[in-house]
């Protein structure tokens, strides 16, 4: 074992920080942990200084005043003597609202588009060549204005429906009210409610009817588990296949399922139609679907969806070709080819950029101010800062809230995102 | 200073609280033109003409305010605002003076911490229908679909009104006059609400003015005046008696016309003496020239000039003086003394 002498060790010098690789690093950390903290340490000095020279507080108590405003679209019941923090529920779900009936139609239209616009029909494949190039080229704002204007600009006025000589009539034997305030769509009504509301006629002479949320809840917690039992079905005609090789019929049954114990629940609920009529000034019952919403709904479904059928289109392109040979090999038809074979592995390709999509969606449904939507930007971020003068809070709570709801809808894509990956032994 | 500024920005980007200065007084001066907040467009009361100018009742203080410090009723930059952004704007800095028909309120002034300098506009929220609606009284309004602006007190009046009355109503909400002026064209609503003088010059802008009617209820109290920030005193005052200076110009009988005359030798009158600086030293006080009454009131007359010409009875807008007319003549026009 020989003995050895260390090497001199040198002192550790200054200029090391820089020149020396080991050090270099943290010394670099170092400096930008300084500066980030010192930046965050300005803008919250900054904004502490502002509010004090300006002589405001900081309190989120303006939540509990009374807001004294109206919201025209009110999911749950609002009026104007209900406080600002329920006026930004209102809002927050509206904003819901849009943006999950927006995903839904632009993942839809997106994913018709994405598959047509690979069509082998010349006149199929350009004219949606020209829809994506359309509406993804031209701002989404302009696209939302058009349709509101073309709405309120174009459409009859209510009063042209009335009288003996009027110019206008509703659609689908008098069901459906197209006017240039928005349309009225027929709703559900219940003689036997469940919900303990009161039930009133919908017109002189009708079978008075109520509507709540318990009787919903029960008709979607029906819907639920007939989807449940339609999966076992299928799940057990899957074994059925694997084990014989022959696939028992079951579409009959899936819709006897999927149809029968719905029917009974909405005649058990004494569920009748109830259309819109004209009532002094306005249409009345029914559900009025108003102008900013269809306005703001079709722009942001149509613009979303023409960025989703590219990134369809690339899915598709992005499934080798030997994929769909094999599957011709294999005999399976061409018309169960893509369902089968394509689209589940373009899935892998196509969900991550989806979910952008959607938050992009989510996020420009705040441009709903355009067309007078009332959404949280316009209740919360609009109208109640405007008369409580509590920018800072007001714009604080809106922030949150949309990163939350951001970070919400992209977690759960990644969870189905990671369901739909190649599962590897 | 750069990176100053881009903090700055950082901050006032999210945070709507800019520096606020002092001494705005100063930072004018420094910057050499008046930042004056504005409508969107209404005129009569702040709209750009032909030209691109803007001119209007509004417009007239913002000009008036420049002229009595700068001497040039043109250092103005018009900065237009909607109901909602205009309150940011002012609380921000980045307007020094907002002269957009707000009304005074209580809230405002204490709560959202603003000081209004006067008022020159004594106003009522009023309906504006189509006469083929048949409507006679606001109270037959049950169940109409009402625009109204977002983020006035008309909204909060309008809400107050249909409640107390027990009747029902649509709200469809809009940003600007312009917006809400289209939208009713279209029959996108039954009725417009907002200020009877905004209505009226809305009104006066229709292809067929005479198709639409004023109902004869006028629903609230609505004050209108120019505003600054709080905590600014020194500015508050030279936005304050610049007004008033146009006011009692009026009662006194300065116009655009002899100003020039009164002006160049002292008369008799010691306060027309005192207001246009030929005697006493109310402009230092001020810190602006002796002559900034002068200035202010050449810019586009005296208040009574300003209704005239830009909303009064010979215009399109056609608004008598009403509640508007000078003190003397049983109105509420009145400024305190200049000694």
């Amino acid at each position: 074992m020989s003995t050895l002498t260390d090497p001199p060790k040198p002192g550790f010098r200054l200029s090391q920080l820089i020149y020396d690789t080991r050090y270099r690093s943290i010394t670099i950390q170092v400096i930008a942990l300084v500066l980030i903290v010192g930046a965050f340490w300005w803008l919250g000095n900054n904004t502490v200084n502002n509010l004090n020279a300006l002589g405001k507080d900081f309190d989120f108590g303006f939540l509990n005043s009374a807001a004294g405003y109206d919201i025209n679209q009110r999911l749950i019941e609002y009026d104007n003597q209900m406080s600002h923090g329920r006026a930004a529920l209102v809002g927050i779900l509206n904003t819901l609202l849009v943006a999950f009936m927006g995903c839904v139609s632009a993942l839809i239209i997106g994913v018709f588009v994405g598959v047509l616009r690979l069509s082998k029909n010349w006149v199929v494949s350009k004219l949606m060549a020209v829809y994506v190039e359309g509406f993804r080229n031209v701002p989404l704002l302009i696209w939302i204005l058009l349709i509101g204007a073309v709405m309120s600009e174009s459409m009859p006025q209510p009063r042209e429906f009335r009288g003996e000589d009027a110019t206008q009539s509703m659609y689908f034997s008098d069901n459906v009210a197209v006017t240039n305030r928005g349309i009225w769509i027929p709703r559900l009504g219940f003689a036997n409610s469940i919900s303990g509301e009161d039930a009133v006629a919908p017109i002189d002479g009708a079978t008075p009817v109520a509507a709540g949320g318990a009787d919903w809840l029960l008709i979607l917690g029906t819907l639920a588990l007939s989807l449940i039992a339609m999966r076992y079905v299928r799940n057990r005609a899957d074994k059925v296949q694997q084990s014989t090789g022959d696939r028992p019929t079951i579409w009959y049954q899936q819709l006897a399922i999927l149809v029968i114990p719905v029917g009974v629940v909405l005649i058990a609920l004494g569920a009748t139609i109830v259309s819109p009529y004209l009532k002094g000034f306005n249409f009345t019952e029914g559900t009025h679907l108003r102008n900013s919403l269809i306005a703001l709904w079709v722009a942001l479904s149509l613009y979303t969806g023409a960025f989703i059928a590219e990134i369809v289109r690339a899915g598709i392109l992005a499934v080798s070709k030997g994929q769909s040979e094999a599957a011709a090999a294999l005999g399976i038809q061409p018309s169960r080819t893509m369902k089968l074979v394509i689209l589940p592995q373009a899935m892998r390709v196509i969900i991550p950029p989806l979910i952008s999509q959607f938050l992009n969606l989510t996020k420009n449904s705040s441009l709903a101010i355009a067309v007078g939507y009332m959404d949280v930007r316009a209740t919360l971020g609009g109208i109640t800062i405007n008369q409580t003068g509590r920018e800072l809070e007001g714009m604080l709570l809106m922030g949150a809230f949309y990163l939350a709801l951001s970070l919400l809808i992209s977690g759960g894509m990644n969870y189905y995102n990671r369901s739909t990956q190649l599962a590897e032994r | 200073m750069k990176k100053t500024v881009f903090f700055g920005a950082l901050t006032a980007a999210g945070l709507a609280a800019g520096m606020a200065s002092a001494a705005t007084l100063d930072d004018v001066k420094a910057r050499g033109s008046l930042n004056c907040g504005v409508t969107t467009g209404l005129v009569g009361f702040a709209a750009p003409n032909a030209e691109g100018e803007w001119e209007g009742f509004d417009v007239g203080v913002c000009r008036a305010v420049a002229a009595a410090i700068f001497g040039d009723p043109t250092a103005v930059e018009f900065v237009p605002t909607t109901g909602q952004t205009r309150f940011t704007a002012l609380a921000s800095g980045e307007i020094d003076l907002l002269a957009r028909n707000t009304t005074w309120t209580m809230s405002r002034d204490v709560d959202l911490k603003f000081e209004f300098v006067g008022v020159n506009y004594y106003d009522g929220q009023g309906f504006l229908v189509p006469k083929a609606l048949g409507v006679t009284s606001a109270t037959e309004l049950d169940g109409a679909t009402v625009c109204i602006q977002t983020g006035t007190t008309t909204e909060l009046n309008l809400a107050d009104y249909f409640r107390v009355n027990g009747i029902t109503y649509e709200p469809v909400p809009i940003e600007t006059n312009a917006e809400g002026q289209q939208q009713y064209l279209a029959g996108a609503c039954d009725v417009y609400t907002t200020d009877a003088s905004g209505l009226a010059a809305t009104r006066a802008t229709f292809e067929n003015p005479n198709d639409h009617v004023l109902l004869p209820e006028i629903i609230s109290k609505e004050p209108l005046g120019p505003l600054v920030r709080h905590g600014d005193n020194e500015w508050a005052d030279i936005a304050r008696w610049t007004l008033n200076a146009l006011i009692t110009a009026e009662e006194l009988g300065v116009t655009s016309e002899n100003i020039e005359e009164l002006a160049a030798t002292p008369g008799n009158n010691p306060e027309v003496n005192r207001l246009l600086g030929t005697e006493g030293e109310l402009g230092a006080m001020l810190g602006l020239e002796a002559d900034w009454a002068k200035n202010a009131i050449m810019a586009g007359g005296n208040y009574g000039e300003l209704f005239e010409d830009n909303i009064g009875e010979n215009t399109a807008i056609a608004l008598a003086r009403g509640l508007n007319a000078q003190w003397t003549d049983n109105g509420l026009i009145y400024s305190p003394p200049f000694r």
